[in-house]
C-alpha cells in the first residue's frame, strides 16, 4: 500500500502548532517513515496537489485565502484543523472586538489601506473541517493519535469533558479555593490540565466542551459571586467566537 | 543587450510566515528587487489594549511559536519595568535558562534544518535522514534540550505557562532539574560536532559583503542576551529606555511589516550582529568555535548570520552548563520564585535578545495595570530594509555571470540567512492611543 501523502498548510497564526508538531522529537523519523510529507512550508521545498491528510493551521482572516482554503479542501481527502486559530479562529478574533477598522488604522496609521483583512473566523467558516486537533499551542500527544487514528482508519479519542477531570485527576488544588478562577468548568479537556498545573489559570483554549452543563457551571461560579458572562468575558481571549463571549456593556474588558 | 531577469519566488519555503522575493531587471539594469511580505496583518498592538497585566505576555508570546520565550521575556520585562518589580537571582537565572534554551533550540532548527539542506543541496531535512542519519537525530537530539528545559521549568516552550511578570507560577522540583542538567550535560559532544558539520558546508555560502549598521544589546559583565544596554556600530551605547532615538519605524507597501533605519538607509540585527558588537565577550567555546568557523568580527556577510548562529550555539551551550550549575545550588521556592506584584500606572520597556536579534516590548499600563498603548518591535521587521539593500546590491554583482535560477537560488539563500520570521514580524508598528 501507498504511503499517505500529508501536507500541512499555515494562515494567520504563530505557526507554533508546527513547531509542536517538530517538537515531537522522538517521534518524528517514525512519522516520517509512515508517510509521504509532500508540503510542508517552513521546513521542506517540495510542493504539491496531490495529497491525503492536510493539516490546516491558522485563521481565516481575510476573503483572498477562501480560494486557497477551498483548493485544499478539493485536494485533501481528509483535512485537520490543527490548533486554536484554525479550530475557532484563536486569539485572532480579540481584534474583531476591536473594530477592524479602528485597529488597523492604529497599526499602520494612514498606511491601513494598504493591506487587506476582514474579521478573524474559524477555517470551518470556508471549508468543511473532519478532524479538529484543539488548544493553544496543541498538545503533542493529541497530534500523535490523531495521526495514528488516521493511519489506523478508526476515529481518535479526543475528550469531551471538562478540563476540571484532568485537573482533579492531577491532584492540583482547585483554583476556585485558592481565591481564583479559570474557565475549567466548561472547558474541553485533552491538554491534561497542562495551565492549572503550572499555576496557569484554564482560558479554555481548547474551545468549550459540546452542550456543557450550563445550569450547573451556572451554580459552581454563583458559589463564588461570579457569572458565566462575567468569567466567559474575562478569557475571551481565544473563546471569541461563541456568542455568549459578548463584549461587556462598558466596551472594556475586565482586569 | 543586457540581460533581463524575471523572478518571482512566491511563499518562500522554510522561513517562519509567508514572503515572496521579487526580482525584475530589463537590459541589464535592475528595476526592481525587494522581498515581499503577505503575511496577514495581526494588529497584536490593537487586540493588546484592555487586557490586564496578567494577558498581555499571554497575548504577545503568541506572536510567534518559535520565538514563544523571547516575547515572553520581553514582555514580562516591559510590565516588570512599569510596575518596579525587583527580582531574585533565583528568578533572573531561571528566566536565564529559558532564554538560552530557545537561543540553542532556534538556531539548532535553523542552522540543521533550514539552511544546511541548501549546502548540502537538498531541498529539506528530509532527504537527510537516508542520506545523514546521524546528522539528522543529533540535531534532533540537540533541538529537544530546548523543550527539556522549558518544559521542566515552564511547562512548556512553545507558549510558556509559569514564566510571568516579577517570578514563576511554578517551582520546579529538584528531581525534574537534575534530569535536564543530565540531558545538557550528555550533549556535550553533540556541540563540537555541530561546529565540525557547519565548518563542512560553510564554503557552500556565497562570498558576498555589504558593511552594515549592527544593533544589539551589550552588557559589561556578558555576551548580552537577556538585558544590557542598546550598542549601534554607528552611534555608540544607548540607554533601553531612548531605543526610539535609534530604532525608527516605517511603512512601504510591498511589506505588511514595517521597515526599519537609524542613521542609514537600513540597520541589522541577529546573530551575526551580536557577534560583530560583541565578539570579545564570548567564553572559550564560542571563541573556538568562531576561530574554527573562520569567523572575524566585524564580518559582513550576511550568509554567515548561519556560522555566527553555530558560534552562539557553542557558547549559549556552555553558559547553560554553567548556569544549571549554579541554580542546582540555588533554594528554589516559592518564596524565592512566586510573583509579587502590584499593578501601578506607568511605562515600561523590555529590551532582550532572540534568537532572530533584538525584540522590543513597551506598555504602558493604567493604575489598574490595564494595557493603554503599546508597541513591539521584532527582530525580523528590523531587517527587511537590510534585507532588500543586501538583494540590491548582490543582484547587479551576478547578474552577468550567474543564470535566473542560480540568482533566485542565492536570494532564497540569503533571505533564509536572516533566520526570517515572518508572522512575528508583521503587526509590529507603533500604536499610538488618542
Amino acid at each position: 500500500m501507498a504511503k499517505p501523502r500529508v501536507s500541512f498548510h499555515d494562515f494567520t497564526s504563530c505557526e507554533g502548532c508546527q513547531l509542536q508538531v517538530l517538537n515531537c522529537e522522538d517521534e518524528l523519523l517514525g512519522i516520517v517513515g509512515a508517510v509521504d510529507i509532500v508540503n510542508f512550508r517552513e521546513a521542506i521545498d517540495e510542493k504539491s496537489d496531490e495529497y491525503d491528510i492536510a493539516f490546516i493551521e491558522g485563521a481565516f482572516t481575510r476573503e483572498s485565502d477562501r480560494k486557497r482554503l477551498e483548493h485544499i479542501r478539493k485536494c485533501a481527502k481528509i483535512v485537520v484543523a490543527l490548533g486554536a486559530c484554525a479550530c475557532t479562529g484563536g486569539l485572532n478574533v480579540l481584534k474583531n472586538f476591536r473594530g477592524i477598522d479602528e485597529s488597523m488604522k492604529k497599526v499602520y496609521g494612514e498606511a491601513a489601506s494598504w493591506y487587506e483583512t476582514s474579521p478573524a473566523l474559524p477555517i470551518e467558516a470556508a471549508i468543511k473541517v473532519d478532524v479538529k486537533i484543539n488548544g493553544c499551542p496543541i498538545p503533542k500527544q493529541e497530534f500523535l493519535e490523531v495521526v495514528k487514528s488516521v493511519l489506523a482508519g478508526r476515529t481518535p479519542q479526543i475528550p469531551d469533558y471538562p478540563v476540571c477531570v484532568e485537573c482533579k485527576l492531577r491532584e492540583n488544588v482547585c483554583l476556585f479555593q485558592k481565591g481564583e478562577y479559570c474557565m475549567g468548568v466548561v472547558a474541553k479537556a485533552g491538554c491534561n490540565a497542562w495551565c492549572p498545573s503550572y499555576g496557569g489559570r484554564c482560558y479554555a483554549c481548547r474551545g468549550l466542551i459540546t452542550d456543557f452543563n450550563k445550569n450547573a457551571a451556572k451554580d459552581v461560579l454563583a458559589e463564588y459571586g461570579l457569572t458565566l458572562e462575567q468569567v466567559m468575558a474575562e478569557f475571551r481571549m481565544f473563546n471569541g467566537v461563541f456568542p455568549v463571549a459578548e463584549p461587556p456593556a462598558d466596551g472594556a474588558l475586565k482586569s | 543587450m543586457g540581460k533581463t531577469l524575471d523572478i518571482n519566488i512566491h511563499h518562500l519555503t522554510r522561513v517562519e510566515g509567508h514572503g515572496n522575493i521579487i526580482v525584475r531587471a530589463s537590459d541589464g539594469k535592475v528595476e526592481k528587487c525587494h522581498l515581499q511580505i503577505v503575511e496577514t496583518p495581526r494588529v497584536f498592538e490593537s487586540m493588546i489594549c484592555g487586557l490586564s497585566w496578567r494577558d498581555t505576555a499571554m497575548l504577545t508570546c503568541r506572536i510567534c511559536g518559535i520565538c514563544s520565550v523571547g516575547h515572553t521575556t520581553a514582555s514580562i520585562q516591559a510590565t516588570d519595568d512599569a510596575f518596579g518589580l525587583k527580582l531574585t537571582p533565583e528568578v533572573l537565572a531561571l528566566r536565564k535558562l529559558m532564554l538560552l534554551a530557545e537561543e540553542i533550540q532556534s538556531h539548532v532548527l535553523h542552522v540543521y534544518f533550514l539552511a544546511a539542506p541548501d549546502a548540502l543541496g537538498a531541498g529539506s531535512v528530509l532527504p537527510l535522514a537516508s542520506s545523514h542519519p546521524e546528522v539528522v537525530k543529533r540535531a534532533l537530539r540537540m533541538k529537544k534540550v530546548g523543550n527539556v528545559i522549558c518544559d521542566a521549568v515552564a511547562g512548556r516552550h512553545v507558549h510558556p505557562i509559569a514564566l510571568v511578570p516579577g517570578g514563576f507560577t511554578h517551582v520546579p522540583s529538584k528531581k525534574d532539574l537534575k534530569k535536564v542538567q543530565d540531558y545538557i550535560l550528555m550533549l556535550n559532544d553533540d556541540v563540537d560536532a555541530t561546529v565540525e558539520t557547519v565548518a563542512a558546508i560553510g564554503g557552500a555560502f556565497p562570498k558576498f559583503e555589504r558593511e552594515r549598521e549592527d544593533v544589539s544589546l551589550t552588557h559589561p559583565d556578558e555576551y548580552a542576551f537577556y538585558n544590557g544596554q542598546l550598542k549601534s556600530s554607528k552611534t555608540g551605547v544607548h540607554d533601553i529606555h531612548d531605543y526610539a532615538k535609534v530604532i525608527h519605524e516605517f511603512c512601504v507597501e510591498h511589506s505588511t511589516s514595517k521597515h526599519v533605519r537609524n542613521v542609514d538607509a537600513c540597520l541589522a540585527v541577529g546573530a551575526l550582529s551580536r557577534f560583530n558588537n560583541n565578539a570579545a565577550q564570548l567564553n572559550d567555546r564560542g571563541q573556538a568555535a568562531a576561530k574554527k568557523l573562520g569567523l572575524k568580527a566585524p564580518c559582513y556577510n550576511p550568509y554567515y548570520n548561519n556560522l555566527a548562529q553555530t558560534v552562539e550555539i557553542a557558547h549559549f551551550y556552555d553558559e547553560a552548563v554553567k548556569l544549571m550549575d549554579q541554580i542546582m545550588k540555588m533554594d528554589l521556592t516559592e518564596a524565592t520564585l512566586a510573583p509579587n506584584v502590584t499593578p501601578k500606572a506607568g511605562r515600561g520597556i523590555g529590551l532582550t535578545e532572540v534568537p532572530r536579534g533584538l525584540l522590543v516590548h513597551d506598555y504602558t499600563y493604567d493604575e489598574k495595570g490595564v494595557c493603554t498603548k503599546a508597541n513591539c518591535i521584532i527582530p525580523t521587521g528590523m531587517n527587511l530594509a537590510n534585507i532588500d539593500h543586501d538583494m540590491q546590491k548582490y543582484v547587479p554583482e551576478v547578474i552577468n555571470t550567474r543564470t535566473q535560477d542560480q540568482i533566485g537560488h542565492d536570494l532564497e539563500m540569503l533571505v533564509r540567512s536572516y533566520d526570517p520570521c515572518i508572522s512575528c514580524s508583521v503587526h509590529l508598528l507603533k500604536v499610538d492611543w488618542v
